[in-house]
């Protein structure tokens, strides 16, 4: 067995009665005392802490913003260059035959690009980064920052409370902001489709940080199930799961990642791995895609669960990528792949669940509308 | 007199009925459960079959019949509102009622205080 980490606030998970369970390397905080329906419920009506340091955070530092942001778009299809000062951004690393080797959001902070990735292909993506950034521009990997996320339609409130500056910012926004007396990097953003922020702050801070947000009242602990939960409701894609090498942009639906400045005929077209059949895929359509599915029944379809076209249809037509139940939706919800042809809102189709198939509509996603502050 | 399993189902027995349910223990492990499956009524099992299905946010889980015997009546009540399970796991939340040869075979499972050091 490998050795597990634990995160910086190992201890305060385990006072707040978190049940640890092992995850990307970490032993990480699953659930707390309110169990996963709970915490689930109070991010959506109120606001969730989150501590999500064993994702990676990492800085890439050129002679200026503009020359670090042109050495990452040769490996993701974004406009990072002409991303915005304090301004973060969706994005992938793609591969030579157009799949996604990780997902992850990337921010301009005026000399260097932020960028935070999924904490199971880190150190991947990190040898991915050094292997392929120019001479000049240097790959830092920040390894004294915890990273904690605060989501829902209270965390204004909660975080303004600590600095008012945060209320200013708007959805994707990063700024500096002094946090319990220490620097955070915060931005805008989350995971769960809620309004929120992310807050990268020093190791040595991050407890203190944690309490104060946890010491209003509106605020509560909430684990890695809840998280999964949340985002699955969001429509947001799990990587490994809902997306992996063998899924391309077009086929995940995420094509609004990609910007006309890195499209075919924009200005600084294609230029990333597996540009040709990205571009092309955006242009013609995918032969598959990744859709929303809401089951008829109260059966979750959770991932592996398979699709078919009919209740008699022998072979199987798409699979379930993510499934579960949706507390805010009060149901099961899940997504999958299915032919573009099947792929419509409205389209029947059927999972096959402990052998029995099973109705499931295809749907548009998100199943919970996003609540951002633009 | 109530019995309890390994697999953290408990047995009450009612006339010449057991009505079976899972432990608090279970219930609580399991998490919040939002899907219950039943077999169907008049069902002859044996030890050890898959005859209900119980799912919470976290995951699927089966619930093998304790005994041999037939099903004679299942509560719809937890089927409509999985969430008794985690609320009344030994009392309204019962899965289902089986009839079976012969009670003394319950003599085989644990009594309380034996689940109780089992689950620790």
């Amino acid at each position: 067995m490998t050795d597990l980490k634990s995160l910086p606030l190992d201890g305060l998970h385990r006072e707040l009665g978190a049940k640890m369970v092992p995850f990307a390397g970490y032993e990480m905080p699953v659930q707390y005392a309110l169990g996963v329906m709970k915490e689930h419920l109070h991010t959506r009506e109120q606001a969730g802490l989150f501590d999500v340091s064993h994702m990676g955070q990492v800085i890439l530092r050129g002679p200026d913003y503009r020359s670090a942001a042109l050495a990452l778009e040769a490996l993701v299809p974004v406009d990072v260059a002409g991303l915005g000062l304090n301004r973060q951004r969706y994005g992938f690393f793609t591969n030579d035959a157009g799949g996604i080797l990780d997902d992850l959001m990337l921010a301009n902070r005026g000399d260097h690009v932020f960028v935070v990735v999924n904490a199971a292909c880190k150190d991947a993506d990190i040898a991915h980064l050094r292997a392929n950034m120019p001479e000049g521009v240097a790959v830092e990997v920040i390894e004294d920052r915890a990273l904690l996320a605060l989501q829902g339609p209270a965390s204004e409130a909660a975080l303004s409370a600590l600095n008012p500056a945060v209320a200013a910012m708007k959805f994707m926004d990063v700024a500096t902001v002094d946090l319990c007396g220490a620097e955070c990097w915060v931005s805008r953003s989350g995971y769960t489709g809620e309004d929120g922020y992310e807050i990268s702050v020093p190791v040595a801070a991050a407890e203190t940080l944690a309490r104060a947000l946890l010491a209003d009242e509106r605020v509560e602990a909430i684990g890695l199930g809840a998280r999964d939960s949340l985002r699955l409701e969001g429509g947001l894609c799990l990587y490994g799961h809902d997306i992996d090498e063998t899924t391309t942009p077009a086929m995940a639906g995420l094509g609004w990642a990609i910007q006309k400045v890195r499209r075919e005929g924009g200005a600084r077209d294609g230029g990333f791995p597996g540009a040709p059949t990205v571009l092309r895929e955006l242009q013609e359509g995918p032969t598959e895609r990744r859709v929303g599915l809401r089951p008829d029944g109260r059966a979750p379809m959770r991932e592996g669960v398979e699709l078919f076209k009919s209740e008699t249809a022998a072979v199987a037509i798409g699979r379930v990528t993510s499934g579960g139940f949706g507390p805010s939706v009060g149901g099961p919800v899940a997504m999958g792949y299915v032919p573009a042809a099947l792929s419509a809102p409205g389209t029947q189709l059927f999972g096959e669940v402990r052998g029995k198939r099973l109705p499931v509509q295809v749907v548009a996603l998100p199943f919970v509308p996003a609540n951002f502050k633009r | 007199m109530i019995k309890f399993t390994e697999e953290h189902e408990w047995l009450r027995v009612e006339g010449d009925l057991v009505v079976v349910g899972i432990t608090e223990h279970a219930s609580t492990q399991l998490g919040d459960v939002v899907f219950v499956e039943l077999p169907e009524i008049g069902t002859m099992v044996s030890t050890g079959d898959e005859v209900a299905v119980i799912e919470s946010v976290k995951a699927a889980s089966d619930i093998a019949a304790p005994l041999d015997g037939e099903i004679v009546e299942v509560n719809e009540a937890i089927v409509d509102e999985p969430g008794k399970v985690n609320q009344d796991p030994l009392g309204e939340a019962w899965f289902f009622k089986m009839k079976i040869d012969d009670l003394s075979e319950l003599d085989q499972f644990m009594d309380e205080d034996a689940y109780a050091e089992l689950i620790g």
